[in-house]
């Protein structure tokens, strides 16, 4: 059946209600249930929560064939505790039929790929998904499909019990005996620890592991020791050059410099820049570049930022410090600036993944965003943006909060290069779907500006400011004219992972590639 | 064009490709790889095929590595090692020639 996109879900996909996406905003104002987990009382009080090892641990809760354990990505590429997990659950314990609810995976978790391709681990749920993962996935070698979703989609998913985690992992910078977890203070930190929130309410069983263990209380907690089963303590939860960068450092590049600026030009146009507005911007070159363009406008007007969310970084906690910004809310850091910030330079929060972009809660921040800007593979005429699918159809990227805070804003800009080497970003039809045109307003290119159709209010912005733009078809027939027009993509039937839009109706689906003969 | 011993043009860099070419056995052999093939595959070996046809070479095996280059990255590639296999690259090209 065609969805709203365009795109074919196959038949046998849209069985216990699950639907086709049928647009922006369309479980608006449904109810939904939410499903609670099964925790197991503590009445009799202990004096820790500390076991010797993560089989015991796993022991504890039960671990056993076929559960679901999931992870968050706060250490991102420096991450050791998904493997870890998964060596002692399989290899220790011996468990098979495992499925990992990951708030993203990446090229730390290579080992993944051999418990696939034996089978021990038959399915995935992750909002990105990278590395050999991706390729062991894109060649049909999982036993059911990968389940992608946006970061606000997933706690939406768990909450209504359409993803049930038997035990969830928290990979705690410091931890004390009991449970109560903070991403600062240790070795490894890592800042906010946002993502880890829903799974540990929503999970049967929570086992916090840590390489820092400090005295109780330890407050303000992350993760609270009320959900917590069991506390294991290693030598090492990750690698911190990989968790978090030096600094993220604005490009020199004078391309994405002109873009960001060309960005900073079309915020400014529109009613929305005034002061005490909200932005978040993507940590990419351009993206993060764009902050340096907007601060000199703001400047120019004499206003200030009212509140910025995201992933954070230093640029932004810099704006938080001159008071260019009010308060920024943060679910995940990029960088050792960000990281030392939260909870310490005043107005630097936490939140929750929920509390920042899930679609099925009473008012997710994304829903109060001003502007965003983002970054994509690809985006087509039809202002559909590809955030996963390589141009070869391999799986290698995350849709992370894209498509959450492009529905959410009122002006989602998208900036990016019109062709990369030899492949058009601007294209005729994307090869995956994961943010829908619906919710893109703006494509900044290195080769001109264009604005959604659907957004005539913003076209008149333009114009008024004097800012040119063409059509994103022209953009198109340009791209193409650079590096010539793509042949198709061939795939074979079989779905390898399904992309639920972030209100959990079907946006797209990713088939299994034919391997390619000249 | 005759192919008279092996001969090197290109990178491995990003936007660039490699072409190796060297004697044949009696046709155009060619073994292509690509980080774009799926999508650019069959335009890769179009145009090399088509820049020997017009350098008249139809004895060599060519070993062509792209890594995104554009078409014309291509020909200007398969021309500079097939002019270098025929020891002619240094003077005297013919620009505007067969040399396009």
């Amino acid at each position: 059946m065609k969805n709203a996109v365009g795109r074919d879900i196959p038949e046998e996909l849209l069985v216990n209600g699950k639907e086709v996406y049928q647009g922006k905003n369309y479980m608006d104002g449904k109810y939904v249930q939410k499903v609670g987990p099964k925790t197991r009382r503590y009445e009799a009080p202990q004096e820790s929560k500390i076991v010797a090892s993560l089989a015991d641990a796993l022991r504890q809760c039960g671990a056993a064939s076929g559960m679901t354990f999931s992870f968050h990505h706060h250490l991102r590429d420096g991450d050791y505790v998904v493997n870890m997990v998964m060596k002692a659950a399989i290899e220790e314990l011996g468990l098979e039929d495992l499925t990992i609810a990951a708030t993203s995976l990446g090229n730390a978790h290579d080992p993944i790929a051999d418990y696939i391709e034996q089978g021990k681990v038959i399915g995935i749920q992750t909002s990105g998904i990278r590395g050999r993962i991706g390729e062991v996935v894109s060649a049909g070698k999982l036993k059911t499909p990968a389940i992608v979703r946006s970061h606000g989609g997933r706690p939406r998913a768990i909450e209504a019990g359409e993803v049930h985690i038997d035990i969830a992992f928290v990979a705690a910078p410091t931890s004390d005996c009991v449970g109560n977890c903070r991403g600062i203070g240790g070795k490894s930190n890592c800042g906010s620890m946002g993502y880890a929130m829903t799974d540990a309410k929503f999970a049967d069983h929570v086992v916090v592991v840590t390489d820092c263990l400090v005295d109780f209380p330890n407050m303000p907690a992350s993760v609270e020791a009320i959900d917590v089963d069991a506390v294991v303590v290693v030598d090492s939860i990750g690698n911190p050059k990989k968790i978090a960068s030096a600094a993220a450092r604005i490009s020199q590049n004078p391309r994405d410099l002109m873009m960001a600026e060309n960005v900073a030009k079309v915020i400014a146009s529109t009613p929305y820049f005034k002061d005490g507005f909200s932005f978040q911007t993507g940590v990419g070159g351009p993206s993060l570049a764009a902050n340096l363009f907007i601060e000199k406008i703001m400047d120019e007007r004499n206003i200030k930022m009212g509140w910025a969310i995201g992933g954070i970084c230093g640029p932004m906690v810099e704006l938080l410090k001159k008071d260019k910004v009010g308060k920024v809310i943060d679910v995940q850091d990029f960088d050792l600036d960000a990281v030392n910030s939260i909870n310490q330079t005043p107005g630097h929060y936490e939140m929750s993944a929920s509390q920042y972009a899930n679609p099925a809660n009473k008012g997710a921040f994304v829903n109060k965003l001003d502007f965003v800007v983002l970054a994509a593979l690809e985006i087509d005429t039809s202002f559909n943006v590809n955030v996963l699918t390589g141009s070869d159809g391999v799986l290698r990227g995350a849709p992370g909060g894209h498509p959450d805070t492009a529905a959410g804003s009122k002006c989602c800009v998208i900036v990016t290069p019109l062709v990369r080497g030899r492949m058009a970003t601007v294209c005729e039809h994307v090869v995956t779907v994961t943010t829908p045109g619906d919710c893109v307003d703006v494509l900044v290119t290195d080769y001109g500006i264009a604005v959604n159709p659907l957004r005539q209010d913003l076209v008149k912005c333009l114009d008024e400011a004097g800012i040119p733009h063409v059509t994103i078809e022209s953009l198109k027939e340009k791209a193409y004219s650079l590096v010539g027009r793509p042949d198709d993509l061939q795939w074979e039937d079989k779905v390898v992972a399904v992309l639920e839009a972030r209100d959990g109706t079907i946006l797209d689906v990713v088939k299994k590639i034919k391997p390619y003969h000249i | 064009m005759k192919i008279q011993k092996p001969a090197v043009a290109g990178t491995l860099e990003s936007s660039d490709v490699q072409v190796t070419v060297e004697p044949g056995t009696g046709s155009v052999e060619l073994e292509l790889s690509s980080n774009v093939m799926n999508q650019y595959g069959r335009q890769i070996k179009e145009t090399v095929l088509a820049t020997l046809e017009r350098l008249d070479v139809n004895d060599a095996r060519v070993t062509v590595v792209d890594k995104g280059a554009l078409d014309c990255t291509i020909a200007a590639r398969v021309e500079c090692a097939v002019f270098r296999s025929c020891g002619a690259s240094d003077k005297d090209l013919p620009w505007g020639g067969i040399i396009r």
